[in-house]
């Protein structure tokens, strides 16, 4: 079993998986839609595009063949909050598939899992063999009349890139994990150009939780644009790293306080494609409309060098970058030839400025939301650590004597 | 009796493959996915075969293994030792537990050992970022990694070669 500390009892542990699919199985597709819009949910894997017309767009798309496919490519640095609810709240996500499929009159699921989880695979089959089994996919689900829905588990091969939707799509159809151009949206031009829904795993599991509880109780939490609670994973320099089911909305600083990290010079929010809040941002919300992620928390405190977290991060996006584009593949090796010149003292400002606009020229200049965000973190360590990433001198560098 | 050769052999069993998984192309990565787990990689004669099965060019099944991390065109070792280097592992000391398997394996990050049995890699963010330093073998992940630590799991390992792998600290459902 995964060690993994859960702060809390997570709310998903009260749902009932068959009561949230019995109550889709006894409504239209046009009442689930509305039931799931009438939530505000807001997809969980980062981007935040409202779930319920996600659906409604696909439910409108013309196709013989639909598609419902599950995002668990978690690939996110700092993200392991799918980890968690595969394995311990599988069937609730299947259910949130198969609600899905229902609402958009899709016959075949895909739960595309990252190679690294490969451990997970076989209790995840297990737990669908069981559906099977119960009448729960399949033919005439739940006895319903024309309700059938079957899920496959595709794996991943070690492409951080293939998370990306269009890209997840691409390796799902046998092809390298490159992005495409949208549009197309994958809602109607999707897995072999048919009509796709794709969701994030913890997107599936708070929809099939509104299914039960209905969309008021899942609005009373949050803020008005963000709604409901959401998974964080929470690492690096706090007492207990883990998973926090915290509301939308919840301030930087209030979140910190509820993991031991009240003492942090800086937090990377969002993950590698985030950005780090620093001090003097605290009181920011965590929210689709202040600072958004998909639930990626990384803790820094006072002793860390904010040039090694830049440096970590540009390294990360110099590795995954599809090379699509050139702005991608070439602009951020050159933040971290930045990078690493900073660490020996030998970039001056001005170049320092230019490689600046570089960085915003890639966030304009890419495809795809790897590059539109890779610049990200450097960006917000330049803006906001100035004084500690200048004048440094190779080997001597003491970061928690730094002003920041 | 029928006298396979190797390459028959090859063929053969690519062949159940495909037929398992079907013969489109989004049985490709599947398809290979089998043969780097059976093969520890996969050979330039396998993929032509499989290109020939699905009716697409090899060049295309080249640009697929060569695009994804866990592929392989040069043979792996019988273990590969996936060493997590993103952020959250390298805050809590990836450094020491990568330089202990370079010293215990005798070998650098990229390499397999000469007997083909072990391979040191670097891996990005494999999900264990609140119990790093993290490290998958295969596909069995370690969490909290000591410097120390890195002897037994290698030793775990050998133990395939002899008699029967003992589970310890094995994360699963
Ligand atoms: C580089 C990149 C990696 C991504 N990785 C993931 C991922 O691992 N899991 C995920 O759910 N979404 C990921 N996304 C977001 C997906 O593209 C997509 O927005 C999401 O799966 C939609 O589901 P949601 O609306 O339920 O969040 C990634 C996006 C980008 C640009
Ligand atoms: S932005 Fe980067 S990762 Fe995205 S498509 Fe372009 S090169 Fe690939
Ligand atoms: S950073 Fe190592 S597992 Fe996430």
């Amino acid at each position: 079993m995964i060690k993994s500390f859960v702060d809390k009892k997570l709310t998903f542990r009260d749902m009932d998986p068959d009561v949230s699919l019995k109550a889709a199985a006894d409504m239209s597709s046009a009442e689930i839609i509305e039931t799931v819009s009438a939530s505000s949910l807001r997809g969980r894997g980062g981007a935040g595009f409202p779930t319920g017309a996600k659906w409604k767009f696909c439910s409108r798309a013309e196709g013989d063949q639909k598609y419902v496919v599950c995002n668990a490519d978690e690939g996110e640095p700092g993200t392991f909050k799918d980890r968690v609810i595969l394995t311990r709240f599988p069937h609730l996500v299947f259910a949130g598939m198969s609600i899905a499929a229902r609402a958009v009159g899709a016959t075949r699921g895909l739960l595309y899992l990252r190679g690294e989880y490969t451990y997970l695979r076989e209790g995840l089959m297990a737990a669908l063999q069981k559906r099977r089994d119960d009448g729960l996919l399949g033919d005439e689900i739940m006895g319903v009349d024309g309700f059938e829905f079957d899920i496959e588990i595709r794996m991943g091969s070690g492409a951080y890139v293939c998370g990306e939707e269009t890209a997840l799509i691409e390796s799902l159809e046998g092809h390298r994990g490159e992005p495409r151009n949208r549009p197309p949206f994958t809602a109607d031009t999707g897995m072999n150009a048919m009509p796709s829904v794709v969701n994030n795993v913890e997107t599936f599991a708070w929809a099939a939780a509104i299914m039960e509880k209905g969309p008021e109780w899942f609005r009373v939490v949050g803020t008005d644009q963000s709604t409901g609670f959401k998974l964080f994973s929470v690492s690096g320099d706090i007492d207990r790293p883990g998973v926090y089911e915290l509301p939308l909305g919840i301030t930087v600083q209030e979140l910190l306080a509820a993991v031991g990290g009240e003492n942090a010079k800086a937090a990377v929010i969002g993950g590698a494609s985030g950005r780090v809040v620093s001090q003097a941002e605290f009181n920011r919300k965590v929210c689709y409309e202040d600072v958004p992620t998909g639930g990626a928390v990384i803790v820094f405190g006072p002793g860390r060098d904010m040039l090694d977290v830049a440096e970590n991060f540009l390294e990360f996006m110099c590795e995954e970058s599809c090379g699509q584009c050139t702005p991608c593949r070439l602009g951020n090796t050159k933040l971290l030839e930045c990078v690493r010149m900073l660490q020996e003292g030998t970039c001056s400002a001005a170049y320092l400025r230019e490689i600046v606009e570089l960085g915003e020229s890639i966030h304009l200049a890419s495809k795809c939301g790897l590059g539109q965000s890779s610049g990200n973190i450097f960006l917000s360590i330049v803006e906001n650590f100035r004084e500690e990433i200048m004048g440094r001198a190779l080997g001597a560098v003491e970061p928690a004597t730094l002003r920041s | 009796m029928v006298l396979l050769t190797e390459r028959d052999r090859i063929r053969q069993s690519l062949s159940e493959l495909v037929e398992r998984y079907g013969n489109t192309r989004s049985s490709l990565l599947p398809i290979l996915q089998d043969i780097q787990r059976q093969h520890y990689h996969i050979s330039e004669y396998a993929m032509q075969v499989v290109a020939d099965l699905l009716g697409i060019h090899p060049v295309e099944v080249f640009a697929v293994v060569s695009f994804y991390s866990f592929l392989d065109f040069k043979p792996r070792g019988r273990f590969v030792i996936r060493v997590c280097r993103t952020m959250c592992c390298h805050m809590q000391g990836k450094d020491r537990v990568a330089r202990q398997l370079e010293t215990d394996l005798g070998i650098k990050f990229g390499e397999t050992t000469p007997d083909g049995r072990f391979t040191l890699e670097y891996a990005n963010c494999i999900g264990m970022c609140d119990l790093g330093p993290a490290l998958l073998v295969n596909d069995r992940v370690y969490t909290e990694v000591t410097p120390n630590e890195v002897h037994h799991i290698i030793e775990e390992c050998r133990k395939v070669f002899g008699a029967h792998a003992v589970q310890s600290q094995e994360v699963g459902l």
